[in-house]
């Protein structure tokens, strides 16, 4: 019996494509298992790995979810050559992988609170894991919101379990939003940040898990604290150039923050400050 | 079980939630209840705008009309929300398209007869122009945010 490989931080480990999904014109969902031999890794929703395109190079990308038996998936948009090269993976193919990083959400510690997720675009992505968790074990939240944001109605990824939540699932509320459509789209058009004022949940005793572009974090945290919600309880995912994933080469520096050590989640309070510093 | 009036309609109503009672009485001798089906034109860009419409259930689509092309709806609006401000600026007519996707309950107040009340009682012109003024600059500002094109891609990795 082969003995299980422990992942170095900064050695990838061979993981393989076990399924592809595209979710858009330009980005892909893919579900990896560890190859024989490579010891499970014990990811937390919000933390990301680094993935490597073997001949091409690595990207920081978060967990959109998690499976039994140390199987990943990762949602990838095709934004530069690396992205646009784990977008092109098949069934089958090796994808390097170090990690997991970061500070996750820390979903547990929201348990008998409400929960509102507000994510845009992309940002959708790593808190999928969020829902997830809080549905898996439903009896220790609140209600649950989860409100999601796209360009347009055929850029809204996760389309399938959205609908699944939202049809299926009677304790939990689902609303999605587009910035523009044609007449044949049935949900809401305007800015995600505008069903926050609309969403029922209790405020003071309500959890906001938040990520999308920082400037609709900004505008969000805002609809957020309009509604009664603490600073203190909204928790934002910041999006730096991640490189070394431990913390040494700087490339994610962010004020006092080094991204991939001390995020990349972080409560409002501490990340927003830093989100309004111009030239940054 | 009591029938609520369109008083204790608007009463109830996020709009309105700051008002005083005599004026929502005020507010309410220029109201009536509508119900309309799905997929009804409530306005049409450039037609009079002689009402605003207060609603209670259902969603309305605010679109703009683009030729030879699919209209372009720029915003949805649902319970709680307000549809239509061209009523107070003269000469009052739509400055866009409103179709409904859902049945869609709300009370309209004609605008002739606010007007009339807003120049009797400038008080009450006052509170409803702060409401309003308030509407526009939460729209304004969504505007802003969608002409932003967030989700673009901004970084290659």
């Amino acid at each position: 019996m082969l003995a299980e490989r422990v992942s170095e931080p900064m050695e990838p480990q061979p993981y393989r494509v076990i399924e592809v999904r595209h979710e858009t014109a330009d980005v892909v969902t893919f579900t990896i298992e560890p190859t024989p031999g490579i010891a499970s890794m014990d990811a937390l929703p919000g933390q990301f790995n680094m993935l490597w395109a073997f001949g091409v190079g690595e990207v920081p990308i978060s967990l959109s979810g998690l499976r039994p038996g140390g199987v990943l998936v990762h949602t990838v948009r095709s934004v530069g050559t690396v992205s646009e090269a784990l977008t092109r993976l098949h069934s089958g193919e090796i994808v390097g992988v170090r990690g997991p990083f970061g500070r996750g959400w820390e979903v547990e510690t929201a348990e008998g609170d409400d929960i509102v997720v507000v994510a845009g675009g992309i940002g959708f992505a790593p808190l999928r894991p969020v829902v997830e968790h809080a549905l898996a074990n439903r009896s220790a939240f609140g209600r649950v919101v989860v409100l999601v944001g796209a360009r347009r109605p055929e850029e809204m990824i996760f389309d399938e379990d959205l609908l699944r939540w939202a049809v299926a699932t009677d304790d939990i509320a689902v609303e999605v939003t587009v910035d523009a459509a044609g007449h044949d789209w049935s949900g809401h058009v305007g800015v995600v940040t505008e069903l926050v004022g609309r969403a029922r949940f209790d405020a003071r005793h309500a959890v906001a898990f938040v990520c999308g572009p920082e400037v609709m974090m900004r505008f969000a945290t805002r609809s957020l604290q309009e509604r009664g919600v603490p600073l203190g309880r909204i928790r934002l995912s910041a999006e730096r150039n991640m490189h070394c994933a431990v913390a040494h080469c700087g490339h994610c520096q962010l004020g006092e923050y080094i991204i991939c050590r001390d995020g990349p989640v972080f409560d409002a309070a501490r990340l927003l400050p830093l989100l309004t510093v111009r030239g940054r | 079980m009591t029938e609520r009036t369109i008083r204790d309609l608007l009463a109830e109503h996020e709009f309105f939630a700051e008002m005083s009672p005599e004026h929502i009485d005020l507010l309410a001798g220029c109201g009536r209840n509508v119900v309309f089906p799905a997929n009804t034109a409530i306005a049409h860009e450039g037609d009079p705008a002689e009402h605003f419409y207060v609603l209670r259930t259902g969603r309305v689509a605010v679109g703009i009309h683009m030729p030879q092309r699919e209209p372009l709806v720029v915003a949805t609006l649902g319970p709680g929300d307000v549809l239509g401000w061209s009523w107070l600026f003269s000469p009052p007519y739509w400055r866009f398209d409103a179709l409904t996707t859902q049945e869609t309950r709300a009370i309209a107040l004609d605008g002739v007869c606010l007007r009339a009340k807003c120049d009797a009682d400038p008080a009450l012109g006052y509170r409803l122009m702060q409401r309003f003024a308030h509407i526009l600059v939460q729209r304004l500002e969504a505007t802003r945010v969608q002409l932003a094109d967030l989700y673009g891609k901004t970084h290659a990795g």
